[in-house]
């Protein structure tokens, strides 16, 4: 990229060329006001606080006053923020804007991270001199995930962008006329898209706040933030969690340039908060509580009958390694299916080749074929990724006319609403399919025959027509990205995806979804899937099962998990919650949930994230339960060295150690704080009858200290950080003033780092037809429903769909079930069926992991229930 | 020899001057309304509680000794569901009161707080409510501010026009 050189107040800049000037502004350190431009959305124009004077040059000895969001930087500009006539003009701005404000910031939740006071105060309005009526509007019910108050808007626009226009939501819009601009949806009632919790960041007011914070509220400078892991899904997004009096009261996004960006969904914001719910807090066995030295004896015998290990798709790297090492290599397998295990070691091997596509990667492709996977539902933070591809033809066009794509509202109109080629082959209709060239529908066994159709066709083989379109489409292409899952619960699709890649040429790019935060990690590992536990308890060469941090029920193939409940003489369940494996287990041992203990997680990219404890004091990690449980007790005591063991136990996760500094690094003021300078409270807070003494707790496993004692904001390394820390902006609006470029990568580069290089694949099964008798199964992914944690989330649970049995009628009818009647699949929970034609015939669809396994690799027998 | 004499007649002429000392604690001292000590939390004129756990106090305190948890009731009144102030650490700085945007935590001239016990100085929310207005008598923050509670609609505060109609297409 060119550069440009300028004048800001005097200071000569060089900046890349072909931004607009407030985002240059921004991306120096300059603290131009603004409202309407947001980093993902670009600029409208349309709040006009961005006032600055500009000079054409050196000879323009008056300038004149321009939008800094709606100017193009230029060469020998001279830009001057300071210029009275400018500054008059933002505090007149703001002036207006705050004409009809409610002034309730006392009781409103955006108070202390509110870009509205931020501005206010930086333009020096103080005092209200408008004597006349102030407007006022009613506010609507939004659900339970968001509040709405809407006499705090100042008509920015930025939610139906984001909504609409970003997101693809329909149920937000703007109403009315004239100072009466309302914001909100046509009747009450939730907000449909599954990323509405980005409101609550991308409103620069307090008109849409999370309603869960709400009720368990403490001011933003009153809640210490910690970098956490969503782990909800296998995109990983970043996310700051907040805590105070030792509970999780919200989650935000966390800038990560090449993952979540500027937003995350709303199953990994307010999943997150499931920590409460059916916690496990007392070792058990045999159903009742039992202290930690009967415990441990009961643990020491059932490990002396030899055990098999199953490690968790969810649960750290650090768990999984522990565990693999208590009962040995050869005796530590997933909690999945092989079928499952088998697909996202394939999907591991396809990505080392070095063709994984980030998130942000995918925005920039300009030719796509989904192979079976509904991103929506599987990992929704892409599907809002692959909205952003469908963009870039019209930009791309706009371009061609000089027009810019950050002058978004111009961009749109000279962009004539051209769009790339998308083409989702996918079993049922699709949240995506608004935004596709050809939305295909394939019963799942024939979404990896068409992919392999459109590989014949690139290599100029026969084949369909509606494959070779696809294949003349992705040829075309500049960036041509293919995707794929396990979605369907078949491995096929990540075959297919890989030879359409192949077929392509070195340029293609693949995005890969595994089911969950760390199935990659596990795959990485080298975890055979649980049958092969199961035959080694069946063939006796283990008596005992421990597994660690996985509902087995929603993984694996119901028949399969009995054959192991029956041939284990004793299970142990390690969890931070009750599920249906440890209401089953003879021994139950509690461990920390994702707010308790730090971890590392390997994303869908292959990208090892280190995710840290959030509370002080919880319960212990998986991995130091499993170290307790040796004979010889390892030398673990912290992560940093549970880290060098796994290094040495997996020389391919070895880089994982890298994710983040480790726990004795220290900047010049130390640690790097978790709490704001200004958190208030510290010598009164939870002290019923008491004066506080003695000293913030420590963390072992981290550089971080749970105190306001050490480094704040961009002083942190990027994997530390802890807020934005930029003063005077205490919103989400700081992020663009740590970031290379507003959606670049955040300075000092993303955290993160890849795990894959060296790794070699296992071979395909030679076999994805699923076995047995019944129906094909086909699991139905939803945005809202995490795993089996993430659901309970209360606020998120209210938003989760009921489960679904769907049949085609045609299959009902030669059952003889009847639309409505209450049916069960392999004897499950039992619900109302719904018949629906769009179901392919042969298959049941069922809400995956509440009813169907999503990856057992069996076939389904659905009956009536009694 | 001296020193001593001009220290000797400077002692001596104190022995012709008014006396200051009071005879504390026999004697009450008279404080001025304003003087900073004991901190109160004061109720509107008609008798709700004023403070609405905003947290403003709590953050502006340089010793962070008050602890402020929020919660709402039914009708969307926000208030404190605790209110701690520990005395043990209050240096009477008014600034909590300086910061109170509802006027409901205010400094008493009663400095009397001392105790041989520390934890008897951690005052909780029974101990800091008063039953009156205090210094700042007829203000209600809540006729000021636009968000709705019970008997106050939206529209009905302070400056407030009715509520919109969103339906309505005229200029
Ligand atoms: S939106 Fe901001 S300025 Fe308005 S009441 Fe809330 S905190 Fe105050
Ligand atoms: S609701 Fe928020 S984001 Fe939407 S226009 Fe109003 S202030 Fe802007
Ligand atoms: S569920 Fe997935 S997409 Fe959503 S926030 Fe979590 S990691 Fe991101
Ligand atoms: S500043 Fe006033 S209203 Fe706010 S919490 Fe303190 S006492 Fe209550
Ligand atoms: S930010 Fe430039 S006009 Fe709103």
């Amino acid at each position: 990229m060119s550069k440009v050189r300028l004048t800001i107040d005097g200071i000569a800049r060089e900046v890349e060329a072909g931004q607009d000037l407030l985002s240059a502004s921004l991306g120096l350190g300059v603290e131009v006001p603004h409202f309407c431009w947001h980093a993902a959305l670009g600029s409208v124009g349309a709040c006009r606080l961005c006032a600055v004077r500009i000079h054409d040059g050196p000879d323009d000895d008056e300038g004149r006053i321009e939008m800094a969001c709606m100017t193009p930087v230029a060469e020998g500009q001279r830009v001057e923020l300071a210029d009275p006539e400018a500054a008059e003009m933002r505090a007149r701005v703001i002036e207006w804007l705050m004409v009809n404000h409610p002034h309730d910031c006392a009781v409103c939740e955006e108070g202390g991270a509110c870009h509205l006071q931020d501005m206010t105060v930086a333009t020096g309005h103080h005092r209200r001199r408008f004597r006349f009526e102030k407007r006022t509007h009613r506010n609507q019910d939004l659900g339970p995930l968001l509040t709405h108050e809407m006499n705090r808007c100042i008509a920015c626009y930025r939610c139906t962008r984001f909504y609409r226009g970003y997101a693809g939501g329909r149920d937000l819009d703007v109403f009315g006329a004239h100072d009466r601009a309302y914001f909100g949806r046509y009747e009450d009632g939730p907000l449909e898209s599954p990323f509405a919790g980005n409101l609550a960041e991308v409103c620069p007011t307090g008109v849409f706040n999370d309603k869960g914070w709400s009720e368990h509220y403490a001011r933003k400078w009153d809640m210490a933030a910690t970098p956490a892991i969503c782990t909800q899904c296998s995109v990983g997004c970043n996310l700051f969690a907040a805590e105070r009096g030792g509970r999780v009261r919200r989650v935000q996004n966390r800038y990560h340039g090449a993952i979540n960006g500027h937003f995350i969904c709303d199953r990994g914001r307010f999943g997150a908060l499931h920590v409460a719910e059916a916690r496990l807090d007392h070792p058990r066995i045999g159903g009742a509580p039992a202290d930690a030295e009967t415990t441990r004896a009961a643990v020491q015998e059932a490990l002396a009958k030899g055990a098999v290990g199953i490690g968790s798709p969810r649960a750290s790297l650090e768990t999984n390694a522990a565990l693999r090492r208590l009962v040995g290599a050869e005796r530590f397998f997933a909690g999945v299916g092989e079928a499952e295990a088998r697909a996202v070691g394939r999907m591991a091997g396809w990505l080392a080749k070095g063709r994984g596509a980030s998130l942000k990667q995918m925005e920039a492709a300009d030719a796509v074929l989904v192979l079976g996977e509904d991103l929506t539902g599987t990992a929704p933070r892409a599907a809002l990724a692959l909205r952003q591809t469908a963009r870039g033809a019209a930009d791309a066009l706009a371009a061609e006319k000089g027009v810019p794509a950050w002058l978004d509202n111009a961009a749109r109109v000279a962009g004539e609403g051209r769009r790339p080629p998308v083409a989702l082959v996918t079993p049922m209709t699709d949240a995506l399919d608004d935004v596709a060239t050809w939305a295909l529908r394939r019963p799942p066994e024939e979404v990896a025959a068409f992919g392999q159709a459109v590989a014949a066709a690139l290599r100029g083989e026969a084949a369909e027509e509606a494959a070779r379109e696809v294949a003349e489409a992705l040829k075309a292409a500049e960036r041509p990205l293919v995707i794929a899952g396990f979605g369907t619960g078949r491995g096929d699709a990540v075959e297919a995806a890989g030879a359409v890649a192949e077929a392509l040429g070195e340029h293609a790019r693949l995005a890969l979804f595994p089911p969950e935060a760390n199935s990659l990690g596990l795959a990485l590992a080298g975890a055979e899937g649980l049958e092969g536990a199961v035959a080694a308890l069946e063939h006796g060469r283990a008596g005992t099962a421990v597994i660690a941090e996985v509902d087995l029920v929603e993984r694996a193939d119901p028949r399969l998990v009995e054959r192991l409940f029956a041939a284990a003489e004793t299970v142990i369940a390690l969890d931070s919650a009750e599920t249906r494996t440890t209401a089953r287990a003879d021994i139950v041992l509690p461990v920390a949930d994702w707010s308790e203990a730090a971890g590392t997680l390997v994303n869908h990219e292959g990208r090892a994230q280190r995710s840290f404890a959030a509370v002080s004091g919880g319960r212990p990690a998986g991995w130091r339960v499993l170290a307790g449980l040796m004979a010889v007790r390892p030398g673990w005591d912290t992560l940093d060295a549970m880290l060098d063991a796994l290094a040495r136990d997996l020389p391919q996760l070895a880089p994982a150690k890298e994710t983040a500094p480790g726990a004795a690094f220290r900047l010049p003021l130390g640690q790097v704080a978790r709490a704001p300078w200004r958190m208030s409270g510290r010598t009164a807070q939870d002290l019923a009858g008491r004066v506080p003494e003695g000293t913030p707790p420590a963390d072992d496993d981290a550089a971080l200290a749970f105190s306001m004692e050490g480094a704040q904001g961009a002083d942190a390394p990027p994997a530390l950080r802890t807020s934005y820390g930029v003063p005077g902006w205490h919103s989400a609006s700081a992020a663009p003033f740590l970031t290379d470029g507003p959606d670049g990568p955040m300075a000092g580069d993303d955290p993160g780092v890849s795990v894959l290089p060296g790794f070699t694949a296992p071979a395909p099964l030679a076999e994805h037809a699923p076995r047995g008798a019944g129906l094909a199964p086909l699991p139905l992914h939803e945005p809202f429903s995490g795993d089996e944690l993430g659901r309970r989330a209360q606020r998120l649970a209210q938003r989760c769909p009921a489960p679904v049995i769907a049949l085609h009628p045609d299959d009902a009818a030669e059952i003889g079930l009847a639309d409505g009647q209450r049916v069960a699949v392999d004897g499950g929970e039992a619900v109302p069926l719904t018949l629906d034609p769009a179901v392919p015939k042969g298959h049941v669809a069922a809400t995956a992991g509440r009813l169907l396994p999503r990856g057992g690799g069996h076939r389904a027998i659905v009956e009536a229930a009694e | 020899m001296r020193g001593v004499v001009q220290s000797l007649a400077a002692v001596g002429r104190k022995l012709l001057t008014r006396k200051y000392t009071a005879g504390y604690p026999e004697v009450k001292p008279e404080l001025p309304a304003r003087y900073r000590a004991r901190i109160v939390l004061t109720r509107d004129p008609d008798g709700q509680e004023r403070c609405v756990a905003c947290n403003l106090c709590a953050v502006a305190c340089p010793v962070d000794c008050i602890d402020v948890v929020k919660a709402e009731t039914e009708d969307g009144r926000w208030y404190p569901e605790t209110f701690r102030i520990n005395f043990a650490r209050c240096i009477f700085c008014g600034y909590c009161e300086e910061a109170c945007p509802t006027q409901a935590i205010q400094l008493t001239p009663d400095f009397e707080t001392a105790d041989y016990e520390r934890s008897s100085l951690v005052y909780d929310k029974d101990d800091l409510l008063i039953a009156g207005e205090g210094k700042q008598a007829g203000y209600t923050y809540w006729a000021v501010a636009g968000k709705a509670i019970a008997g106050k609609d939206k529209g009905e505060a302070q400056g407030e026009a009715p509520p919109t109609d969103l339906r309505d297409l005229c200029p």
